[in-house]
């Protein structure tokens, strides 16, 4: 799993990379509240804005870490948004994209480094 | 003796059990007028019309639509029911920073009640309303007389309303000199409604820094000053209720740039009568006349929003214009020059006789007072609470005061908690976490409508929990509200599911 | 100074609390060039009873709807509003309380805003409603602005039929957003003609129903059209009274139905303040502008209401906000909705009925003098004539007899100088209607 400074995750598996955002970013939004995922087929650049997370307190845009297509979205965000919280670096992924560059991921912070990151803000 | 009668003193009792209706005393359960069930009720009498609607056909609305009715007497049973949950000016200190909760003068509501001035329709002749248009060019005559401006657009509805309004002004003198700008550029401090209009407007917004005292930084306005700039929206007095000592260099700075100044008046209570803003440089301000001129907050509205223009901005204020000719008044409605219109009418009529009423009760020298006797009773509040509590800045403030939450620090008591819990004592809470730029703001401003006895009612209020807080009494704080008519609400849940309406009967 | 309670004395202690030598010591952050020492030059302060007399004469250079026979709509409508609504919301409760920000200390404000947006959602046809916004024009603006941002297009068709004032207003925060407005010319009866000018870049297209000649129109068709090119449909209502006979935008297919809400509950006032009504359906609720007002519950488990969704405003989003507005128009959202209850839906539909029916006996007596045509073909309760002369010297010396005439189509727009638009409401009689012929008559002939 590698991450950006804007605290979103990626896992690539073949050139398919699942996104979500960090623990550390749904503990510091609070209690999510609704999720806006991309629609399917849509082609995204890395660093583009392609889904927004709300809680009571705040809205953020979650960008794109890759570059490349959405193949999926995880439509039970938006009814259960609170999975966020529960389960963020897993099962409450926000969408698959088809990567057209994996070095773009391999780019990307690994944990450590990230973590090393969260220690810095 | 006598020895029968009801007993004369109360009897001891353990623990106050739960009501059994959901009432507390005085204070009634009260449902939504959808439970109340009249759906074949009506509160009037109306005549029975002489003709039908058979020349609609098939326009003619046939299914339900979901209204119930009331009697009179249960309407205002109802409506006072629900209006004793509220808190209120008339009620106690209403010190919520930057909204200028003053007292709401009665003879302001009586005038606009006048028939002359609540039953005149905007587009009827205009030689029938020369008075109304009169007033409005008498508020015109005090706005600018009390900015130092040459000009005002009096539309604008509300003050995020001015807002656009003047920056669709300096949009349209920058086109109009073919040389149209990109950047806005807003302090951290600026309150939300600044970036989000000059978004609106197309603009990209550019932060400017604050200095450790609560100011602009010059440094970095002049870094970011270029060619391309359009305007700054500088709040003055800003939002951390100071007064922006290098205001005039900063005019001076953006008028180089040859971008405009647009002031957020937000804060004009704290200097009517003692500055002008024209003299600071300002290029537009407007003015929330249910701030700074008293017209009621009314629960969130109707506000009313003038904007004040210099000579370079005034050829674009938007329709309509007053114009005072040999046969009397009237508003020309498509003004060359003009950049558009706000709204369908004239503004908010209701709002203009309200706040010229206020401002002629006052006068030039009651105005002067009003400013004065704001930030005296903002700087006794800040010398009152400051051995206690943080102060964000040093100094003099204006008309609010501004305290972070570093002595709250190891409480366990938040700015949060310490707020609900001053509901409790009978005070509407400070505003909070607002300016953004200081962490876990209290922003208290009490108006100059305030007495000597409630500010110091308000402040041993204040100065007991403090103490409450730092003795370790934090369950008085974490569970507040204990005492009004409801808890603190999940606002989560409210979000996450979002119930918006009744749902239909049945 | 009667508002102001600090007595010399009180301000001399507190400075000494302070620490200041006098209150000038206070504002040393003002840079001494802008500095005022005299005062500004304007009147000393006055007593009640002196600013009561010159409001007074202020208000006595006006004639008052009131006063006499009275055919203005065109916006705004004089209606009878019950004595009981304006004792309500003077309640110092309601009239001197903020924005319910503290929901614990705002239960009043909030529940009453929650039945509001009920009632507009019923009255509408509409799934959810906003807590209002600041007027019928404003909101028909800010209803653009969001059928840009659901549908990612940037093209408006107008009707021919939407208000002149609205369009401008539309026109106004159009141009400054990059949306692109086709505004067909006035027509009395060419809502439809919408439908020739979408592709694929519309947005949405406005139409008005009454539209601003009077003429409704069932829009279903529309809709159907908007719809089928990924557009949206707004419908705009600046007589919200027509609802109580008319069949429902939200029935027809609308979109998002804005609406002036001053029929009900609110006065004249020279056309502010009003209040606007903002109903959309419920997949576009986190699109929509404004305040809403949401259930919940509190901590102890008792049903609350609470200012919700507020990450789409300004506070929060700032530079990406939904809409830059603020603030709502409360005071007068609680007017209509005190009106509303104390009609329910029995009396909206008899108020409705028995307007309809002044229009129409108005309608009849007009059309019989001389020269006079009614050009509307369907109306609720106001309709255009087209007179054989210019329409605003007409009104000119109606009024001058007393007759408060309607409003010129010039007053609004140009062309059609000829054309006048009539309203009759509840509160004109037949003596009225009967006058109005009568001087119309002798001034024509």
């Amino acid at each position: 799993m590698r991450f950006t400074k804007d605290h979103e995750w990626v896992e690539l598996s073949g050139d398919i990379a699942t996104i979500g955002i960090s623990a550390y970013a749904a503990n510091a939004l609070g209690d999510v509240v609704f999720v806006e995922t991309p629609e399917i087929g849509k082609a995204v650049k890395a660093g583009d804005g392609f889904a927004v997370v709300e809680s009571v307190k705040a809205a953020s845009d979650v960008y794109a870490p890759v570059s490349g297509e959405v193949v999926e979205a995880n439509g039970a965000l938006s009814d259960t948004p609170e999975m966020v919280n529960q389960d963020p670096e897993k099962d409450a992924w926000f969408a698959k994209v088809r990567v057209s560059d994996p070095a773009e991921v391999e780019a990307l912070m690994d944990r450590d480094a990230y973590e090393a990151f969260l220690a810095t803000l | 003796m006598q020895s029968v009668g009801r007993p004369t003193q109360p009897q001891a009792v353990s623990a106050t059990p739960d009501t059994l209706t959901g009432a507390r005393g005085l204070l009634q359960d009260e449902v939504l007028i959808f439970e109340l069930g009249g759906w074949d009720k009506t509160g009037v009498d109306l005549a029975e019309p002489e003709l039908d609607a058979s020349d609609l056909g098939d326009l003619v609305r046939v299914e339900p639509i979901g209204l119930p009715g009331l009697s009179e007497p249960e309407t205002l049973r109802h409506y006072v029911r629900l209006s004793q949950k509220n808190h209120a000016i008339d009620l106690a200190l209403y010190p919520l920073g930057s909204c200028t909760m003053k007292h709401n003068p009665r003879l302001n509501e009586k005038m606009a009640r006048l028939a002359g001035f609540a039953d005149i329709h905007p587009l009827q002749p205009q030689s029938t309303v020369q008075g109304a248009i009169e007033l409005m060019d008498e508020l015109s005559h005090w706005l600018k007389t009390l900015t130092g401006m040459p000009a005002v657009a009096l539309s604008p509805k509300a003050g995020a309303h001015g807002e656009l309004c003047g920056l669709l002004a300096i949009r349209a003198a920058h086109v109009a000199r073919g040389d149209a700008r990109k950047r806005v550029l807003v302090p951290t401090s600026a309150h939300g409604t600044n970036p989000a209009t000059a978004a609106f407007v197309g603009y990209l917004v550019e932060e400017i820094a604050q200095t450790d005292d609560g100011r602009v930084d010059l440094g970095d306005l002049e870094a970011k000053l270029g060619p391309d700039v359009a305007a700054i929206m500088v709040t003055n007095p800003n939002t951390c209720g100071l007064f922006e000592r290098d205001v005039i260099e900063i005019a001076r700075l953006t008028h180089s740039a040859g971008a405009y100044f647009y002031c957020d008046g937000a804060n004009f209570n704290a200097i009517v009568g003692r500055v002008r803003p024209a003299d600071l440089g300002v290029d537009a301000m407007h003015i929330n006349l249910h701030k700074t001129f008293s017209t009621p907050h009314g629960g969130g509205g109707p506000g009313a929003g003038p904007v004040v223009l210099s000579e370079a901005l005034a050829p674009y204020a938007p329709a309509p214009w007053i114009v005072h000719g040999e046969d009397g008044y009237s508003l020309d409605e498509a003004p060359a020059g003009a950049f558009g219109r706000m709204c369908a009418f004239h503004g908010q009529m209701g709002m203009f006789v309200r706040a010229l009423a206020y401002m002629k009760s006052h006068g030039t020298d009651g105005l002067r007072q009003v400013a004065e006797d704001a930030v005296l009773n903002a700087n006794y509040i800040k010398a009152r609470l400051s051995p206690v509590m943080s102060a964000a800045f040093t100094g003099p403030c204006m008309h609010e005061a501004l305290f972070t939450d570093a002595w709250l620090e190891g409480t366990g008591v938040t700015t949060l908690d310490f707020a609900k819990a001053m509901i409790d004592e009978g005070f509407h809470p400070m505003t909070m976490y607002f300016p953004l730029v200081v962490h876990g703001a209290m922003l208290i401003e009490p108006t100059e409508t305030e007495s000597r006895n409630e500010l110091d009612r308000f402040c041993d209020a204040v100065l007991k929990l403090a103490s409450a807080a730092r003795s370790g009494d934090a369950d008085r704080f974490k569970g507040a509200p204990f005492h009004a008519p409801l808890r603190r609400l999940d606002e989560t849940r409210a979000a996450r599911k979002p119930v918006l309406k009744c749902p239909p009967p049945g | 100074m009667r508002y102001l309670p600090l007595t010399t004395a009180d301000r001399t202690d507190m400075l000494a609390v302070i620490g200041a030598a006098s209150v000038d010591d206070l504002f040393v952050d003002v840079p001494a060039a802008a500095r005022r020492t005299g005062l500004v030059s304007l009147p000393a302060h006055e007593g009640e009873l002196e600013v009561e007399r010159d409001m007074m004469a202020l208000a006595a250079k006006n004639r008052a709807a009131g006063a006499g026979p009275f055919f203005c709509g065109a916006g705004a409508y004089r209606h009878h509003v019950p004595a009981s609504v304006d004792h309500i919301i003077q309640r110092s409760e309601f009239l001197t309380s903020y924005t319910p920000y503290q929901p614990e200390i705002a239960q009043g404000t909030l529940q009453y805003l929650f039945e509001f947006q009920t009632q507009v959602a019923a009255l509408t046809g509409m799934e959810v409603a906003n807590a209002s916004m600041y007027d019928g024009s404003t909101a028909a603006a800010e209803a653009v602005m969001m059928a840009t941002r659901v549908t990612r297009r940037s093209k408006a068709v107008l009707s021919g039929g939407v208000h002149p004032h609205y369009a401008g207003t539309i026109d106004t925060m159009a141009s400054v957003a990059g949306v692109e407005v086709v505004a067909q010319d006035p027509a009395v009866d060419n809502e439809a003609g919408v439908i020739a000018a979408i592709d694929a870049d519309t947005a949405c297209v406005v139409v008005q129903t009454p539209n601003v000649f009077g003429t409704a129109t069932d829009v279903t068709a529309i809709a159907a059209a908007a719809q089928a090119a990924g557009a949206l449909l707004i419908v705009v209502v600046t007589e919200t009274v027509s609802l109580g006979l008319l069949k429902s935008p939200g029935a027809m297919g609308a979109d998002i139905v804005v609406a002036e809400g001053q029929s009900i509950g609110n006065g004249l006032n020279f056309g502010g303040p009003y209040v606007g009504l903002f109903a959309t359906r419920e997949k576009y609720m986190r699109q929509m502008p404004g305040r809403l007002c949401g259930e919940t519950v509190d901590a102890e488990g008792r049903r609350g209401f609470v200012l919700t969704l507020s990450t789409r405003e300004q506070h929060i989003r700032r530079d990406k906000a939904t809409s830059n507005i603020c603030t709502n128009s409360g005071l007068c959202a609680l007017a209509f909705t005190i009106h509303m209850s104390l009609l329910g839906e029995k009396g909206l539909r008899q108020l409705a009925a028995l307007n309809h029916s002044k229009a129409r006996q108005l309608a009849a007596a007009l059309g019989a003098v001389p020269g006079v045509e009614i050009l509307t073909p369907r109306f609720f309760n106001e309709f255009a004539i087209r007179l054989p002369v210019a329409a605003a010297p007409v009104v000119e010396a109606l009024a001058g007899q007393g007759v408060i005439a309607g409003v010129p189509f010039s007053r609004l727009a140009g062309g059609m100088d000829n054309v006048l638009l009539v309203a009759a409401t509840e509160t004109t009689t037949t003596s009225d209607i009967e006058t109005f012929a009568r001087m119309l008559n002798g001034v024509l002939a």
